[in-house]
């Protein structure tokens, strides 16, 4: 979608540095001239978004590195330290740790989105199954993460996600003695998470540079999901239309996470967390944090150990193959009566797991965990089933059409001079 | 197209050579690496030397007692049984049972009191309730686990929920009288 560069080196050093290493070039190329479709709305932000919080978690948790110490008879006094002591410290630990919430919040919001307008399908399904071993990393990191403090729930969290693999035959065992370094979560599994949640944050940052060459290569979906025919009519250049759109939305949702940080930091934490790690006493109520609800949801719906595991790695592996379930050539569910419903359908589900997961593991909750996950999985049947006989709306001509309505087969050089003359008809 | 690259056929060979024998160092190597990366990731010789046996004295546990130890990081329960749960155990069609194990296997011949098992759930490795007089013991006077729901008997067996396999026991022998060493 990007065409030719448009970038003119204005004065002698930038002419000189562009003949060597042409990256203000790039930088011109995909944040100033590039073209981003003139109807994306709000959920399009969620991306930069996304970015913020990554930056974000790499800088608080550099520094509190600084603080920490990855030991696990010191692990939690160090923590306090950092609440106590530390200038600055509470804050910077709950930005960490509301920030990996957040994290989740836009991310999931970013999924759905892609999930709603069809994100997914060609030519963006490399784009996408990135994003999927984006969101596999963050729960990796976000789960080390959570084990740092060391607390209760750090250890009895860890001691249940590592016990996962305990589920595979023959080399579960050993599997999981290799994931401790001894015979129970202990001081070599807190530091091995530890080097591990250094790791994890940068290998993100990598897989995310390919997710965003991958989107500017193919160009951003849209509401509609008619790709760009002309650049000059669908698209405005990225600055200032999308810089200044991007920016606002980064600042009402820190907010959000301002509002949580500094009036309820523990909302999303559980109290469990603040006794130190324990290993003969199980807390009564073990819960992983909320972002990993619906799959918990899921593992404990089945009754069968290797099972449970395998139908929670499949809720988020077959994500990454759903450019090829879905049988609908259309994207966007807007044009899709029959798949929309689904969509929020899968929507409440995911939410009902979550809730799910939350309860205890017994009587009626583990009779709807068993409906919800059939739910769950049977969207996608749903979705490969629908799109080969759903009857789509029709759709725009183009995104210009879209933007500016009553033009069913208007004439395109009358609306785009209307375009021309006034550019901010529509953000 | 003539340029630097093109070869004849007798330079191939010995390129083709320098080829194989480079690809053969290299894969030779690359295993050489793999060994001490993986495994360090064992328990290393401080954590095998902490399983040297432990000797325990059992006499100080009333019938219906249960106490809690550590050997080799890992969580162990020794329990005196009551009559009660013992007949219980026995009582039960070993056949019907999730990890078929009668309780006489579970035990050691003469101690039928003392039963001593490794602490954490079969399913994913939560300590179960029933040590203390106030827990809950689940539906068959064992232990539950609050994580997940599994129930466990008087012997340690999986009767019911997600664990597969019933509490293993942990190697250890009878030494004079009440005496027992673990390991």
């Amino acid at each position: 979608m990007s065409g030719h560069s448009s970038y003119v080196p204005k004065t002698g050093f930038e002419r000189w540095l562009d003949a060597r290493l042409p990256i203000i070039r790039l930088a011109h190329d995909s944040a100033v001239s590039y073209p981003v479709p003139r109807n994306l709305n709000y959920f399009w932000t969620f991306g930069g978004i996304l970015m913020f919080m990554l930056v974000a978690q790499i800088v608080t948790g550099i520094i509190l590195v600084m603080h920490y110490t990855p030991h696990a008879t010191m692990a939690f006094n160090s923590v306090e330290h950092i609440m106590r002591d530390v200038n600055y410290g509470w804050l910077l630990r709950y930005l960490h740790s509301n920030g990996a919430s957040m994290f989740f919040l836009a991310v999931y919001i970013h999924i759905f989105r892609g999930l709603y307008y069809g994100s997914y399908k060609a030519p963006r399904e490399v784009l996408w199954i990135l994003g999927v071993v984006i969101l596999l990393l963050m729960m990796a990191t976000a789960f080390m993460g959570y084990v740092l403090p060391w607390g209760q729930m750090s250890f009895w969290g860890a001691t249940v996600i590592t016990s996962l693999f305990s589920a595979l035959p023959i080399v579960g065992e050993t599997i999981v003695t290799f994931l401790w370094g001894g015979f129970s979560v202990d001081n070599p599994t807190l530091n091995r998470f530890f080097s591990l949640h250094y790791l994890l944050p940068f290998m993100i940052f990598g897989v995310v540079i390919l997710h965003v060459w991958a989107l500017h290569h193919v160009g951003q979906n849209n509401p509609t999901g008619v790709e760009v025919k002309n650049v000059a009519k669908d698209t405005v250049p990225f600055t200032p239309y999308a810089t200044v759109k991007d920016l606002f939305a980064m600042v009402c949702f820190i907010f959000v996470f301002a509002y949580f940080v500094f009036y309820t930091p523990n909302f999303m934490g559980h109290a469990d967390n603040y006794i130190p790690a324990n290993p003969a006493v199980t807390p009564a109520h073990i819960v992983p944090e909320w972002y990993f609800l619906p799959f918990y949801a899921i593992l404990r719906a089945v009754p069968d150990k290797l099972g449970g595991v395998i139908a929670m790695g499949a809720a988020i592996v077959v994500l990454a193959f759903l450019p090829w379930i879905d049988s609908s050539k259309v994207k966007s569910m807007s044009y899709r009566p029959i798949a929309r419903q689904l969509f929020w359908a899968f929507v409440v589900v995911c939410i009902g797991l979550g809730w799910l997961g939350a309860m205890p593991a017994e009587g009626g909750y583990v009779i709807a965990s068993q409906i919800f996950t059939v739910l769950y999985f049977g969207y996608f049947v749903a979705l490969f089933v629908v799109g080969l006989f759903e009857r789509p709306k029709a759709l725009p001509n183009s995104i210009a059409d879209s933007v500016l309505g009553t033009l069913q087969g208007g004439s395109g050089a009358r609306m785009g001079t209307a375009v021309a003359a006034e550019p901010n008809a529509k953000g | 197209m003539a340029n630097a690259t093109d070869t004849k056929p007798t330079e191939s060979t010995r390129r083709d050579f320098l080829m194989l024998a480079t690809g053969a160092a290299g894969v030779v190597g690359l295993g050489a690496v793999v060994v001490p990366l993986v495994s360090q990731l064992a328990p290393d010789a401080q954590t095998v030397a902490a399983g040297a046996p432990i000797d325990l004295d059992l006499a100080p546990i009333a019938e219906g007692q249960a106490i809690k130890l550590f050997w080799r990081g890992k969580l162990i329960f020794v329990r005196h049984r009551t009559k009660k749960e013992i007949d219980e155990a026995r009582a039960v069609n070993v056949a019907s049972l999730p990890d078929p194990q009668a309780d006489q296997a579970r035990v050691k011949e003469g101690h039928e009191q003392f039963l001593v098992v490794y602490g954490n759930c079969t399913h994913l490795g939560c300590v179960p309730l029933g040590n203390n007089p106030g827990d809950p013991k689940g539906d068959f006077d064992g232990w539950f686990c609050p994580c997940h729901g599994s129930h466990y008997d008087s012997s340690g067996r999986i009767r019911r929920g997600p664990a597969p396999l019933n509490l293993p026991i942990p190697p250890y022998a009878f030494t004079e009288g009440t005496k027992i060493r673990i390991g």
